[in-house]
């Protein structure tokens, strides 16, 4: 466990940057540092590999204080990745990654092997490995960095804004690559961003900061969302905090009705029995939505899936959050979402207003349960 | 008939020995200057204050003509090869100071975080880091240190024949025979040109990891050759 004990960093400017800072920050989990710019996360960040030194306060890594053990040796046993990744220009890539490895004395081809078995784990194509650092994309590059950091296996990985500097879908990309690799490997990952929706998406913890350098609250994301400490972290986290909170409730708790569901051209279509709800949900033979029928579409026969209703994409059933369950409500021309299961076949319908009731639900009993279970557990989707 | 390549017995060597003389004479001085100026570049990049009037100090050298700079020297080391290396070793070092020091200013800041933050020492970062991504700048310079370092070896025939391939210019001018001057002009011009051909070849195979077609990187931040290698083109 790293231990943030009443830190302050004040330069030789006299600016504050963290000011009385204490945190305890969990073995085995993400913890995110979020803030508006120049808050002091950078700062905070690299006072726990001392790239800054306290001016007051002590920082202890599973009990024993920063500065007992050699720098460099404290230093190597933390990765670290910054935006633009900051590689070596003039090394190749399979070098770059094998930086520490080469620094703690293995041999140059031990290092290198180890450097080509984490190309593959961040997702790189071993045919890069000769390549520089010029030669490849800014998410490229940015997998390159996580790999360096992660060459001599340290048990902890510190990351300033990792990826604030690629497009919206690399960054996804890249966020769930590193939720992989941190449920995998179970490293203690220290990261900073200015982007409330990746502390949320990422963060066991979240720790907000504001200007000054002080810490504004320090909760599970869930908590964040559902309780936040004062004005500043409500406004900070943004207008729609409540569509986003239903991101850690699970859909599990759904009602899902099967009876409004039938296959092409089978007897029941023609039925049309449809009970609380307006529409049919037209199946393939196989059980895979084709669209909703409206009232007074002949079904019986073969159907022309142009004259169904689109149902959008539907969420699946168990695994997608209630955020996701409530899209699938809001974007369907019905108003009822289509659950499937894992293979993509249906498993039934469900109205927005059911959805609803089972928010108000979840609400309640998030509530009473506390932070723990709700919190924690973070749903897909 | 004399042979084209054939020389008066007064210069003491034939053509390809005075072009061994001239490579000598003018390499030895830029290898000195480039050895002197890393430790002062170096120094140059920690304490930010002394580059300044470190520049200031080598554009004065720079400003002083080689001959007033051979006069003075005769008095210690004579009518001999050093008094016309060490003001051609002086003026390399004034090239290669600004080169070095910009060279390795450009090295982006987040490199040189990762470094430290990787564990990398001071030592290991200027060795392994600074100096490496500094190297096309620090070539840039060793170009323009050498060129000029070629053309102003011949200037050395006015202290007692010490100017190699320039000897030739001066015993073709006063014996009127234009072949000598020729060869003495055209080599120096060849010499020229091949070695710096050379170091071009030499940048290529030190740093395949710069962009091909750019090449520079990290534009605006190196030295112009042109502009320095006008001011030694003055002398
Ligand atoms: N070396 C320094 N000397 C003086 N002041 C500094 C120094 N580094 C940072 N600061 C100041 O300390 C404060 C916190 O800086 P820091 O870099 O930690 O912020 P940040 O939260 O990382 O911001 P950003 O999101 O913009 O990266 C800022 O006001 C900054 O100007
Ligand atoms: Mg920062």
């Amino acid at each position: 466990m790293i231990r943030i004990d009443g830190v302050t960093k004040r330069y030789p400017d006299g600016t504050v940057a963290v000011d009385r800072l204490s945190l305890d920050i969990p073995d085995g989990a993400i913890t995110v540092f979020v803030g508006p710019s120049g808050c002091g996360k950078t700062t905070t960040l690299r006072m726990i590999n001392r790239m800054v030194e306290p001016s007051e306060g002590r920082i202890l890594i599973d009990g024993e204080d920063s500065r007992r053990q050699p720098v460099n040796t404290l230093r190597r046993s933390m990765g670290y990745v910054i935006q633009n990744a900051g590689l070596f220009q003039h090394r190749t890539i399979v070098d770059n990654i094998a930086t520490v490895p080469r620094l703690l004395g293995w041999s140059k081809e031990k290092a290198r092997s180890r450097a080509r078995e984490l190309m593959e784990r961040v997702g790189l194509d071993g045919s890069l490995a000769k390549r520089y650092p010029y030669q490849l994309s800014g998410g490229q590059q940015q997998r390159v960095g996580v790999a360096r950091a992660l060459a001599a296996d340290p048990p902890v990985l510190l990351m300033d804004e990792p990826f604030s500097a690629v497009d919206p879908v690399v960054r996804k990309g890249l966020q769930d690559e590193l939720l992989r690799i941190q449920a995998e490997l179970g490293k203690t990952i220290v990261f900073v961003t200015h982007d409330i929706d990746e502390a949320v998406k990422l963060g066991t913890m979240v720790a907000v900061m504001r200007t000054g350098g002080r810490l504004a609250q320090y909760a599970p994301p869930a908590e964040l969302l559902s309780d936040p400490a004062d004005a500043f972290v409500e406004d900070f986290l943004g207008a729609d905090r409540g569509i986003r909170r239903l991101s850690f409730f699970p859909s599990a708790e759904l009602e899902l009705l099967t009876g409004p569901v039938a296959a092409a051209g089978t007897g029941r279509t023609a039925a049309r029995d449809t009970g609380d709800a307006p529409y049919l949900l037209v199946t393939d033979a196989d059980g895979r939505p084709l669209g909703w029928a409206e009232p007074g579409l002949p079904t019986d026969g073969p159907v022309d899936p142009g004259r169904l209703l689109p149902c959008g994409r539907p969420f699946v059933a168990g695994q997608d959050s209630l955020r996701a369950a409530l899209d699938c409500a809001v974007l369907s021309p019905t108003g009822w979402a289509v659950a499937v299961d894992g293979s993509g076949r249906v498993a039934g319908v469900v109205s927005q207003q059911a959805i609803g009731e089972a928010i108000r639900a979840a609400h309640a009993g998030g509530r009473s349960d506390g932070a723990d279970t709700g919190a924690s557990a973070k749903v897909a989707g | 008939m004399n042979g084209l390549f054939d020389l008066p017995s007064d210069l003491q060597h034939s053509y390809l020995g005075l072009v061994g003389l001239h490579l000598r004479e003018a390499l030895i001085p830029v290898l000195a200057g480039l050895l002197l100026a890393l430790p002062v570049a170096q120094l140059c990049v920690r304490l930010r204050w002394l580059y300044p009037p470190v520049l200031g100090v080598t554009t004065v050298l720079y400003a002083i003509p080689s001959l007033a700079f051979f006069v003075v020297l005769i008095d210690y080391t004579g009518q001999t090869e050093t008094t016309v290396m060490i003001p051609l070793a002086v003026y390399s070092l004034v090239v290669f100071v600004p080169a070095i020091v910009d060279g390795v200013r450009s090295v982006p800041q987040e490199t040189l975080d990762a470094a430290t933050a990787m564990g990398l020492g001071p030592v290991r970062r200027y060795l392994q880091v600074q100096l490496p991504i500094a190297a096309p700048a620090i070539i840039a310079g060793l170009r323009v240190a050498t060129v000029s370092s070629i053309s102003l070896v011949s200037v050395g025939m006015l202290i007692g024949n010490q100017g190699a391939l320039g000897n030739l210019l001066y015993d073709g001018m006063s014996y009127g025979r234009p072949r000598l001057v020729w060869l003495s002009v055209i080599g120096t011009a060849v010499l020229a040109t091949v070695v710096d051909a050379l170091l071009v070849l030499l940048r290529r195979i030190l740093t395949p990891w710069m962009p091909r077609g750019a090449r520079r990187p990290s534009a605006g931040n190196r030295p112009e050759p042109a502009v320095t290698a006008g001011k030694g083109a003055a002398r």
